[in-house]
């Protein structure tokens, strides 16, 4: 057999061509990953009026929710949206009271629940809404641009959007949502 | 083997084994350009159906909300029609199948299909998954038309 | 305390591949061969350790130990105890866990029975392998550590998607992760041969058994989950060209090639730069495989959870292994020789084909799964879906069968196909007359009609080795080659079949209702509520006879999971040898009636037959080699006894 080396070398290139290409894929992935950055999807609706709702009571013992509930004026208030089958939402529960051991009107959305299951969450983890309203479908979740639970709005007095908070309130985020509270005070 | 001219031939034979495996691959990288060009579905919303009809013989899928009271179930038991808008636009639906089970009026669902020639969207799938973990990419966009749309229906 | 310990022995597994690597690459410098030692004995440690991790994380779920997210969050008191253990892997850090462990396992095993490779390569090898492995360690620790504790113990878990909750996912996943990662061995041996320029028929005969295997996995992964996602969606369909699905085809198509190219390599040293290339390749599909599905950065029904910050992450592991893997090729690959040549007909020309097919399918296959990125940076939507991969990769397929079925009766180096003419007369024959047929029984699609046409005579053409040989002569390997292609003619009839004579019949039926389905009567019975540990549904009894004859009976399910809330619905199926009967039911409509959406399927279970005959022709192959490597070992060693009884 003769020596090999005499094989033609014009593809000399070509052995890049793989590095090429791949580099190519690394360019698309990270735009694919970085331009969908609003993955945590921030609402379209922060600084807009909550669409108008209005809900039934998810529990026996708290009445149910209405947009028409926070614009009669008043403090700032939270929004949480919540369901009894969401861990995280269990986890957030302790801040939560906090929140309204300090005087703070927590309002809920439970989000595809059963009545039941929503009372025996809170009277596992505590009840600090003073108004509970049953989203069976998403529907009012998705309308103020939720994609998850849990999420805590923050609603001026006017029933404006504030602040959106994705996932749940951790303890070391209290501080953060006493001055989003603060803020859509003035 | 016989030394010069079977080097000289080998040589050649190895040329024409590069050039058919380029042509191939070349061939096909144009192939899949062209295919992707024709074959792929876009995804429209019904005011870009309204504004820009796609051809009746492309396969679009169709991303809207279920309007209100527009469900209707034919009487073969099967068929099902209703109406996808997103607040600017309606466009009306048949499908025969088995529907999701988180499809319900009010929800938001991708049919993917084709646009008939008289504007009506024959589906041969829908998705209508958008619970907490999976939301098909493109609803996520349509938050803000939903939202309005929405408002006026739980009213 | 199981959480804990995990932990640590995750850790000490993740700093002995860092161990690993050095003393691989201070192992390869002059002064540093006393390390090389160590590096075959830490390299068993460290799978080892991670097979502890994995155990204990398996221990955690089957405990259902609340106290651990992962668990808490994937996991649920009620679940029957076979989910709770399938449920480890049934998400990202469990899977993710899988994928070091099986790593790990891998170099181990390559540590403890190699011992054909140059002990130089064998070092880069190793050190390669702890190099890949290190990063997903890193990955796996720093952001997505399956044993992370609750802050605050929930009383029950979160559940596991019901989808998932099937028999299918106890042994899909593992199965295909052991093909994705097995082929990480590959890669390390492209490396360790790149580093040492040690490539050669030695290097191939060592390499392909490992490629066999991780293959054999890969091929009865996909075949599995084909079926797994046949049955459990209730959708009819056995291949959706979803991107989960795509993802194990892309590493199978590379695979394949590799080892049809790694054949040249060893029987006659050509290929090389090719072999090592294909070898890189193969893994590299793997990961990115991998990062498509786990970063969610294509949507897909299999509805992984989105995350880019993970996906960064396994982003940045692809650059550092695949880019670094393809500069290191592209550096030395000039230096590897081209190796012996060929003329175009001949075994190796057929296998060069069968290589430039595959790769033409590969390229389809993931232009068209990485599209909707690709119109998304234009700013438009797109899917892609079969209108586009069905004829696109049959326009490459179709040749490289018929290629199949020539290829395997040419030989070495130089051969004319005047004489094979003879022998390929059957074949051909048959291929005509079942044209013939097909088209006398009209309305059929084109792919359907080629399919049909081509896989009886295939199935031919695949025995044709066998002729004029001992049966029981002839090496398993070649048995293994010829029940692989045969199997790929058997799937391919399967295919045809199921698409070009599969009913389908939807109908609302009140209770009473005769259907018919093909040759098939379906009597609606009843519908009654029945429930399971953590589901309810409404099953239908149906009375199913075939062409007359008694009626068996088969019971749909639309099911609904309470935890979390998710409906699904349970297909039944009736197999006969001759086809499927496929029934789903439906909804209630206001009148009484029942949705009922049944097929009737011909032959659509020889796809999975098929596949399964696939990987059975690897195994046998698998065997064939490694029985032969040990026989020459023994006769190796005898000689060497001999030698020495002399010498004295």
């Amino acid at each position: 057999m003769t020596d090999t080396t005499a094989s033609p070398k014009p593809r000399r290139w070509a052995i890049w061509l793989p590095l090429g290409v791949f580099l190519g894929f690394v360019c698309l992935v990270l735009f694919g990953l970085f331009r969908p950055a609003d993955r945590e999807v921030a609402s379209a609706m922060v600084g807009k009026p909550l669409p108008a709702f209005d809900l039934p009571a998810a529990t026996a013992d708290k009445p149910g929710l209405a947009q028409t509930d926070f614009t009669a004026g008043g403090k700032p208030r939270l929004l949480n949206v919540f369901a009894s089958w969401c861990i995280p939402c269990a986890v957030e529960a302790p801040q939560l009271d906090q929140l309204a051991k300090m005087g703070i009107e927590i309002n809920g959305i439970a989000i595809r629940d059963h009545r039941e299951d929503v009372t025996a969450f809170l009277a596992r983890n505590g009840n600090p809404f003073t108004r509970i309203g049953a989203d069976d479908v998403s529907k009012v979740q998705m309308a103020m641009g939720s994609s998850g639970v849990p999420e805590t709005f923050v609603i001026d007095g006017k029933g404006v959007i504030r602040y959106q908070h994705i996932g749940e309130i951790r303890a070391d985020q209290m501080p953060l949502i006493l001055e989003k509270l603060k803020e859509a005070e003035q | 083997m016989t030394t010069q001219t079977a080097g000289i031939k080998a040589k050649h034979q190895r040329l024409v084994l590069v050039v058919i495996a380029l042509v191939a691959l070349i061939g096909a990288a144009l192939l899949a350009i062209w295919g992707l060009r024709s074959q792929a579905s876009y995804f429209y919303v019904p005011s870009d159906i309204v504004a820009a009809r796609p051809d009746p013989d492309r396969g679009v899928r169709l991303g809207g909300m279920v309007e209100k009271g527009s469900l209707k179930t034919e009487p073969d038991g099967v068929t099902i029609a209703f109406v996808v808008h997103d607040g600017k636009a309606r466009v009306p639906v048949r499908f025969k199948g088995i529907v999701p089970s988180l499809f319900v009026e009010g929800s938001g669902v991708v049919a993917e299909g084709k646009l008939a020639a008289n504007g009506t969207f024959i589906a041969d799938n829908l998705l209508a998954k958008h619970d907490e973990k999976y939301v098909p990419r493109e609803m996520k966009e349509m938050t803000e038309a939903q939202a309005k749309q929405v408002v006026a229906e739980t009213q | 305390m199981i959480a804990e310990f995990g932990l640590a022995a995750l850790w000490l597994a993740a700093a002995l591949a860092g161990l690993q690597l050095l003393a691989g690459a201070l192992g390869l410098t002059r002064g540093g061969a006393a390390l090389g030692a160590i590096v075959r004995p830490v390299a068993i440690v460290q799978g080892l350790l991670a097979l502890i991790a994995f155990v204990a994380l398996i221990v955690l779920f089957c405990q259902t130990d609340l106290s651990v997210k992962l668990v808490a969050m994937n996991s649920h008191s009620a679940k029957p105890l076979i989910y709770k253990f399938a449920g480890t892997w049934g998400n990202h850090e469990g899977s993710m866990l899988l994928w070091v462990t099986v790593m790990g396992l891998a170099g181990s095993f390559v540590a403890l029975v190699e011992r054909r490779l140059p002990e130089p390569t064998m070092l880069a090898t190793l050190a390669g392998q702890a190099f890949v492995s290190l990063g997903f360690y890193a990955f796996l620790l720093l952001s997505s550590n399956p044993f992370e504790r609750m802050p605050q113990v929930p009383t029950e878990g979160q559940g596991l998607n019901p989808l998932l909750q099937d028999m299918g996912l106890a042994f899909h996943p593992p199965t295909l992760y052991v093909g994705y990662v097995g082929l990480s061995i590959a890669f390390s041996f492209a490396i360790g041969a790149l580093i040492t320029r040690e490539v050669g028929p030695a290097f191939a005969r060592a390499m392909r058994p490992w490629v066999l295997g991780a293959w054999i996995f890969l091929t009865l992964g996909i075949t599995a989950g084909s079926y797994w996602a046949y049955y459990e969606l209730g959708w009819g369909g056995w291949w959706f060209w979803d991107p989960v699905e795509n993802a194990s085809l892309m590493p199978w198509l590379a695979a394949t090639a590799l080892l049809h190219s790694v054949s040249v390599l060893a029987a006659r040293n050509a290929l090389r730069a090719w072999t090592i290339m294909l070898g890189v390749v193969a893994f590299s599909m793997s990961m990115v495989g991998t990062f498509l599905v786990r970063s969610g950065i294509l949507t897909s029904v299999h509805a992984f959870a989105v995350d880019p910050e993970r996906g960064s992450f396994i982003l940045v592991l692809l650059a550092i292994y695949i880019g670094g893997a393809l500069t290191l090729f592209a550096v030395r690959a000039g230096s590897v020789s081209e190796g012996e040549r060929f003329a175009p007909v001949s075994r190796e020309g057929a296998l060069v084909f069968n290589n430039v097919m595959l790769s033409a399918v590969l390229g389809i296959v993931l232009f068209g799964t990485l599209y909707p990125l690709v119109a998304e940076a234009m700013g438009a939507k797109v899917s892609v879906g079969p209108p586009y991969f069905n004829p696109m990769s049959a326009l490459f397929v179709v040749p490289m069968l018929l290629v199949m079925a020539v290829g395997p009766l040419l030989r070495w180096r130089r051969d004319g196909f005047a004489r094979v003419r003879a022998i390929l007369v059957i074949p051909a024959l048959l291929v005509v007359l079942a044209a013939i047929g097909v088209a006398a029984w009209g309305g059929i699609g084109v792919l359907p009609f080629i399919g049909l046409t081509l896989a009886g005579g295939l199935a031919v053409a695949s025995l044709l080795p066998l002729r004029g040989r001992s049966l029981r002569r002839t090496p398993l390997a070649t048995w293994g080659m010829v029940v692989a292609h045969l199997g790929v003619a058997v799937a391919l009839f399967g295919m045809a079949s199921e698409s070009a004579f599969s009913v389908e019949k939807l109908v609302a039926a009140r209770v009473g209702d005769t259907t018919a389905v093909g040759p098939w009567q379906i009597t609606l019975k009843r519908v009654r509520p029945v429930a399971g540990p953590n589901w309810t549904a409404l099953e239908a009894d149906l009375d199913a006879s075939y062409d007359g004859g008694k009626a068996t009976a088969v019971h749909p399910q639309a099911r609904f999971f309470w935890s979390p809330p998710q409906p699904t619905s349970e297909s039944a199926l009736l197999t006969r040898w001759n086809g499927q009967l496929y029934a789903v039911l439906g909804e209630e409509a206001d009148d009484g009636r029942w949705q009922l959406r049944l097929w009737w399927k011909p032959f659509v279970t020889m796809i999975w037959f098929g596949g399964l005959m696939i990987g059975l022709g690897g195994l046998l192959a698998l065997l064939g080699r490694v029985a032969s490597d040990l026989k020459r070992y023994v006769a190796r060693g005898k000689i060497a006894y001999r030698r020495e009884r002399q010498g004295r």
